[in-house]
């Protein structure tokens, strides 16, 4: 699979894993505490395993790719880039779409012909499940609330921008939702910058450091 | 001269770093062993892909290799997804006797909300399959929560993937 679309996979998964880590400790309650904890762990290891197929391509190594760029060269849709963390309701709206426009992704490259993608994407699919439940029961419960179905609206042109143009029609019919003009990816939100000041600090601080 | 069953002896007796009543062998993350002269090939193929063990795991392989006097060639294997299904017999045990659910088998499905939340996860304290789910994610990417009703305890119940 050409690079640049690995990276695509494992932008969207290492920035949202970030963006899901910031609740950590400060969630609305206990559980919720250890699921975003959990799930942004699992949604690093996914990026670390997708930048690891990208670096064989281009001779470098994971950790390069996920930390030496600048933030322009990420390839990151919009949605993952969000800072959502002062509002659960726009938080737990983007982990439903997101995990539903992800879902759709990872089926189409089960039949990859690259077997490492096939692989992976078969191995992160058997994690993601657990992802997909966690929202599902989310969505379920919010459904009714006003908060809940405005974060959806607001959040629904950049969802689409997960997914390639082909893809879109199945989101739609996943979340019930009419194709609008999606927010694609290319252009950053201003919030990806200070993110990435702040994931790449020790990194830019102390070059070539190991732990 | 190191031999496979050498290497594979040797590979049981590594504790996995965050349940270490499991080996590596019984946790089937182990593929397979060729020896060719000193070279040790080890084909791994990881769990959880956001587990921090993974790495741990692999330097241990290395050092026991090394330790019987070949030289460690260790290959994570990507074109095929681990599942929990693939913990050995003796490993379900070990895993039940301290503690830990051991992970309802897959079959071949994935599973569901429905499922999970479903009596038949036994307890193993009491053995009572009077338990519910209490949280999808636990301390590690492996583990799920459940509360055993008829003991009242906790327990951690290994996640089927």
């Amino acid at each position: 699979m050409d690079a640049q679309e690995l990276l695509r996979l494992a932008d969207d998964e290492f920035i949202l894993g970030w963006r899901d880590s910031e609740w950590t400790g400060i969630a609305p309650f206990l559980e919720e505490d250890v699921a975003f904890s959990s799930i942004a762990q699992t949604e690093i290891g996914h990026a670390r395993a997708w930048y690891q197929l990208a670096a064989v391509e281009l001779e470098t190594d994971a950790d390069a790719l996920a930390f030496d760029r600048d933030p322009d060269e990420y390839a990151c849709a919009p949605l993952v880039e969000l800072r959502l963390i002062d509002d659960w309701a726009a938080s737990i709206a983007r982990r439903w779409l997101y995990e539903r426009a992800d879902g759709i992704r990872i089926q189409a490259l089960l039949n990859s012909v690259d077997r490492d993608v096939a692989g992976l994407a078969e191995k992160i699919d058997r994690e993601e499940v657990y992802h997909r439940i966690h929202a599902d029961m989310w969505a379920e419960r919010l459904r009714d609330h006003d908060l809940f179905s405005r974060a959806v609206e607001d959040l629904w042109p950049y969802a689409l921008g997960v997914v390639s143009p082909e893809q879109r029609p199945l989101l739609c019919h996943a979340i019930g939702l009419e194709e609008v003009g999606a927010i694609e990816r290319g252009n950053h939100t201003p919030d990806l910058r200070p993110l990435w000041e702040e994931m790449t600090m020790v990194r830019r601080s102390l070059p070539g450091a190991t732990w | 001269m190191v031999t496979a069953k050498d290497v594979w002896t040797a590979l049981a007796e590594i504790p996995d770093p965050e349940i270490p009543v499991l080996s590596l062998v019984d946790l089937g993350v182990v593929r397979r062993v060729e020896v060719t002269g000193t070279r040790v090939h080890v084909g791994f193929t990881p769990t959880f892909l956001g587990c921090p063990a993974l790495e741990v795991m692999q330097q241990q392989m290395a050092e026991r290799i090394r330790g019987l006097g070949g030289e460690p060639d260790v290959e994570v294997l990507r074109d095929e997804a681990w599942s929990s299904d693939r913990i050995t017999p003796a490993g379900r045990r070990k895993l039940e006797e301290s503690g830990f659910a051991a992970p309802a088998p897959r079959e071949g499905r994935t599973p569901t909300l429905v499922q999970l939340e479903s009596h038949g996860f036994r307890c193993p304290y009491c053995g009572s399959s009077n338990s519910r789910l209490e949280n999808l994610f636990g301390p590690t990417p492996c583990r799920s929560i459940r509360y055993c009703n008829a003991c009242r305890q906790p327990f951690e119940q290994f996640k089927t993937v």
